[in-house]
């Protein structure tokens, strides 16, 4: 799973979904692969208009990379910043998460990934 | 023939073999990547976009938004859902680009509001008229998509789904679930009347930055043929207010369906809902 994915993602069971610490989920005893992608740079500046930075700053710190700028480049600050645009390539879009857990910072459910794919499939007390 | 979708649930009809004999059937493959473009075709993206697959299975679908050529806007990226591990591991094996998830969109869509462009589907939804149990009712199933799919979309995003309903019954359970969930709502039927006929629910999140354009439902559809237009939010509108009074009950818990159909989080209902209270000093 992307990082990327991760900073979209929410908690699923229904008791989160009005508290704040269920997102962003949280990577635990993760195992991280970079898939080799080319930059796509008008796909970068589109999602990164929905990106919510504060959370990509944890999810980052988190994972082990260095701290992030304190906010997000414009699209104008990224299209005439190769580095930047390199950086967050890399971090969004070849990042990604094998094996481990992501856990929810307001119930504490862990989700399970394998392979790369998260499960979020819930007893149907939980939904 | 009898249709797989009332035999068995979804995760134990896609099993390993199953999943096997669906991908590598060419005739199958064909014909979902012939309606992957369509549906790419209606959702009109000029920019690569963030678009979520639901029921991707073995990623058919998913790989042709992976190679659309930038001329055509894309290439696009995507997450897909999939309640069947034997057609995500299939996925796997064929080493798609998107992100998957095993997941039961009847349980929800777990996306932070806005996350995505667009969103896709092709030959799954019309299991959800299948509850999968006693304790969950299928209407209970696809409001619960249906309104997090809702959420999930950017305002303007669109969202097309190919579907198979059994009858006239679950073709308008289904797309009266999705107008409910507050999508302005369009049927597309190529080929009808014929074995080969198509249904394309055709969703759009309102509010696009110029009234009438792409984020209404009637410029999506209008002038293609055998349209039907199902967008009810206009005659609902019309009718709600003749016979709504402004805070009255009714008009409250009209407010709170609406407001939880955005994803809000609303005050539950009780008996004393829009009572009129005593002042006490
Ligand atoms: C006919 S296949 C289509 C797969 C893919 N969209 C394609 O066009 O090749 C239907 C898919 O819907 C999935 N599905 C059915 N019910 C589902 C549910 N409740 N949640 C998620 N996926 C579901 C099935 O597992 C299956 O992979
Ligand atoms: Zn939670």
């Amino acid at each position: 799973m992307k990082v990327l994915t991760l900073n979209f993602l929410t908690c699923a069971v229904k008791a989160c979904k009005s508290s704040s610490d269920s997102f962003p989920l949280h990577p635990k005893d993760c195992e991280l692969v970079s898939d080799e992608l080319e930059v796509n740079s008008a796909l970068l500046t589109n999602v990164l208009t929905r990106v919510d930075w504060k959370a990509l700053t944890t999810t980052a710190a988190e994972l082990g990379f260095p701290t992030l700028p304190a906010t997000p480049p414009t699209p104008e600050e990224l299209a005439g910043d190769e580095k930047m645009l390199k950086e967050l390539h890399t971090l969004l879009m070849e990042t990604q998460i094998n094996e481990g857990k992501l856990v929810c910072g307001h119930c504490g459910h862990e989700y399970a990934v394998k392979e790369g794919i998260a499960n979020f499939l819930l007893p149907n007390h939980l939904v | 023939m009898s249709r797989p979708e009332d035999t068995l649930p979804p995760d134990l009809h896609y099993n390993d073999t199953e999943a096997r004999k669906y991908t590598t059937s060419s005739r199958i493959q064909n014909i979902q990547a012939s309606m992957t473009n369509r549906a790419l075709e209606l959702l009109d993206l000029d920019t690569p976009s963030m678009i979520l697959d639901i029921g991707c299975g073995s990623g058919l679908s998913g790989e042709i938004l992976s190679s659309v050529d930038p001329s055509e806007g894309g290439p696009h990226i995507w997450v897909g859902m999939d309640i069947s591990a034997s057609m995500l591991d299939i996925a796997l094996q064929r080493d798609v680009e998107g992100d998957l998830m095993l997941a039961d969109i009847g349980q929800g869509v777990p996306f932070r509001a806005g996350s995505f462009d667009a969103a896709i589907s092709i030959s799954a939804i019309q299991w959800l008229c299948n509850a999968e149990s006693s304790e969950v009712s299928s209407t209970g199933r696809l409001s619960r998509f249906f309104n997090g799919l809702y959420a999930s979309l950017k305002r303007g995003g669109r969202a097309v789904c190919q579907f198979y309903p059994k009858n006239d019954l679950q073709r308008t359970m289904i797309s009266g679930a999705a107008i409910k969930a507050g999508f302005g709502a369009g049927i597309l039927e190529d080929d009808p009347g014929t074995k080969n006929a198509k249904l394309y629910l055709v969703l759009t999140v309102g509010g696009s930055a110029n009234e009438g354009d792409s984020g209404d439902i009637t410029g999506v559809v209008k002038g293609m043929e055998g349209v039907d237009v199902l967008d009810a939010r206009r005659k609902h509108k019309e009718k709600g207010r003749k016979e709504m009074k402004k805070g009255s009950k009714a008009w409250i818990n009209h407010k709170k369906a609406q407001m939880e159909a955005k994803g809000k989080v609303v005050k539950h209902s009780s008996k004393y809902t829009g009572r009129s209270r005593n002042i006490a000093f």
